[in-house]
């Protein structure tokens, strides 16, 4: 089902002149507005007033998850803070989370892209959305809370955890919509299945899964065993959260993008240059109609192919790919973002080990796990074990502190992670997705 | 009153205990009396050698990760009770043992078990006090 007709069907002419419209008005405003950008646009020698087309969009600056930190926390905001009813932040890649803020507006702006999300996947009002994204800081909980209430659906606000009690409200309530990241889903079968219940005995119609990347392998899998229509959505909270694109349930293939409220292009990461449609490479978003925290040319390391073709379901909006990497060495981790780096900061800061490592992801039933192999100094070297496990559970702490994911940290002898001329591998990632 | 004893890292992998008696044997270093604790991650093995220099040497040479420790070798009479008597006189005044192993020994009437405490010398002192026989080093090394 289309939530909004006349805004998810329009012509190309009429989105485009729309893009132009909004793209002219928020070059504008965040020139006027965020230091950051007047000093961007003055050295790229570009003006607000240089955008005539489209085409121009190519002429403005980038903006990297390294300006955002710069700007931390309030730098890059664009309205005073008077204005700002909401703050999110998401895991940064030293520590510093990157925060994103939200007027009145752009939390109604989020909640209507995110009833459009719901209305893609087929849930409608009457459906019973079990939401167990988690609640908090990530945008994941709240942004489908709101879409769902704005779609005219009954949440559960469930959050994350406390699985066994989630499968009891799944029998009791009979939610019709299951919301939450796709290792979840698969580990709330698991646990359903210890508990004697079989998911296909449940209400379940639709699931809408995101927040890490996933198959079509596993979509087949979710379904199966789940019995519901699963779809992929993506977001960032840099963009908005989820809501910036979604698979309708009409077609299933590629995730159609709100191009009224943002503009997504595809960069070569190397060259930096647009790369034209169905090409792979680094999706970019400028968001057209956010009051807080608008983005122009936001680098998301993401890779994936933009198609414009038409779909089935009606929607004239462009389409994008599963994401297929990253082009930076960022891992996603039981749906939290971890950098490598953040867990180097971590072992540099202690004088017992030395600054090498080895991190192995892995996947055991369906939640992920991580392991970091450090090696031990001479010098602190005991006979005693439980002074060597002490050390052990001492940087599991600090990773687990920094990062909010469990880390297993293993002692190795001194020089056997490997040393390399050029880029070391610091990460085996043995996941199959 | 001190016999020293070296410890090695080992991580848990195929062939690395194969490895510390290979090195040790090309360095025409004798193994005196040895003990392995291990975890699931990794292992440290404990040795009492002939030659600590020699040993050392020639393990680092060889990569490993080596540290050295005093010890106590304590004398205990090799029937029921031997050992029993001389943890009761230990614990009585609350000396704890952070771990502990039995030496290697071809004949004789007694037995010699090496004690790792964290403090040596009031254990040393409680134990002689009570007449029980502590061995030094260079005994050790050579039994």
């Amino acid at each position: 089902m289309i939530y909004d007709e006349e805004f998810e069907t329009l012509p190309r002419e009429a989105i485009e002149a729309m893009q132009l419209k909004r793209l002219q008005d928020v070059a504008e405003r965040v020139y006027a507005t965020v230091p950051f950008y007047k000093r961007a646009f003055d050295e790229k020698g570009v003006k607000p007033g240089d955008v005539k087309n489209l085409a121009d969009l190519r002429k403005l600056p980038f903006t990297m998850k390294k300006d955002l930190r710069d700007n931390y926390p309030f730098g890059m905001f664009a309205t005073p803070l008077d204005n700002v009813v909401r703050i999110h932040a998401s895991s940064g890649t030293t520590g510093k989370p990157t925060v994103v803020g939200y007027t009145r507006r752009d939390i109604d702006t989020w909640s209507e892209l995110m009833a459009r999300t719901l209305a893609a996947a087929g849930a409608h009002r009457g459906d019973i959305v079990h939401n167990a994204y988690g609640y908090g800081l990530f945008t994941g909980g709240l942004g489908f809370h709101y879409g769902a209430e704005r779609l005219g659906a009954s949440v559960i606000p469930v959050s994350g955890g406390n699985t066994k009690r989630q499968i009891l409200l799944m029998k009791d309530f009979r939610p019709t919509v299951l919301t939450c990241t796709p290792s979840y889903s698969l580990h709330l079968f698991d646990v359903a299945k210890e508990e004697g219940v079989d998911f296909k005995d449940l209400s379940f119609r639709v699931g809408v899964f995101g927040a890490e990347p996933w198959t079509e392998n596993m979509r087949n899998e979710m379904e199966s065993k789940l019995g519901l229509d699963a779809l992929d959505i993506y977001g960032l909270s840099e963009i908005i959260g989820p809501g910036v694109s979604v698979e309708c349930v009409e077609a299933k293939n590629g995730l159609h993008i709100f191009e009224d409220h943002f503009i997504p292009e595809i960069i070569d990461p190397a060259t930096e240059e647009p790369l034209p449609y169905g090409e792979v490479g680094e999706l970019v978003f400028t968001t057209l109609t956010k009051q807080a925290f608008p983005l122009i040319r936001y680098r998301t390391r993401d890779l994936s192919v933009i198609h414009r073709e038409p779909c089935r379901c009606g929607r004239t909006l462009v389409r994008m790919g599963r994401i297929m990497g990253r082009s930076d060495d960022m891992l996603i981790i039981r749906g939290v973002n971890v950098f490598p780096s953040q867990i180097e900061s971590v072992l540099m800061s202690r004088h017992d080990i030395a600054p090498h490592y080895l991190l192995i992801v892995d996947r055991k039933g369906h939640m992920d796990t991580l392991e970091a192999e450090v090696e031990i100094k001479e010098e602190v070297f005991s006979d005693a074990v439980k002074d060597l496990q002490h050390i052990e559970r001492d940087i599991e702490k600090d990773i687990k502190d920094l990062l909010g994911v469990s880390c297993k940290v293993r002692l190795v002898e001194p020089k056997t992670i490997q040393r390399s001329e050029g880029k070391a591998q610091r990460v085996i990632d043995r996941r199959k997705v | 009153m001190r016999v020293e004893q070296i410890s090695i890292f080992l991580e848990n992998k195929a062939g690395r205990l194969a490895e510390v008696t290979r090195v040790l044997a090309e360095a025409g270093v004798n193994i005196r009396a040895l003990s392995l604790a291990d975890t699931s991650d990794f292992g440290i093995l404990r040795l009492i050698v002939d030659d600590n220099d020699r040993a050392k040497a020639a393990l680092k040479e060889n990569g490993f990760t080596v540290g050295k420790t005093d010890v106590v070798a304590v004398e205990v009479d090799d029937r029921p009770g031997g050992l029993g008597r001389i943890l009761n006189i230990l614990s009585k005044e609350n000396i704890n043992v952070e771990y502990m192993y039995a030496f290697v020994q071809h004949s004789g009437k007694d037995a010699v078990i090496i004690f790792r405490f964290d403090d040596i010398d009031g254990a040393v002192k409680l134990l002689t006090e009570n007449g029980v026989k502590v061995i030094e080093g260079k005994t050790v090394y050579t039994l």
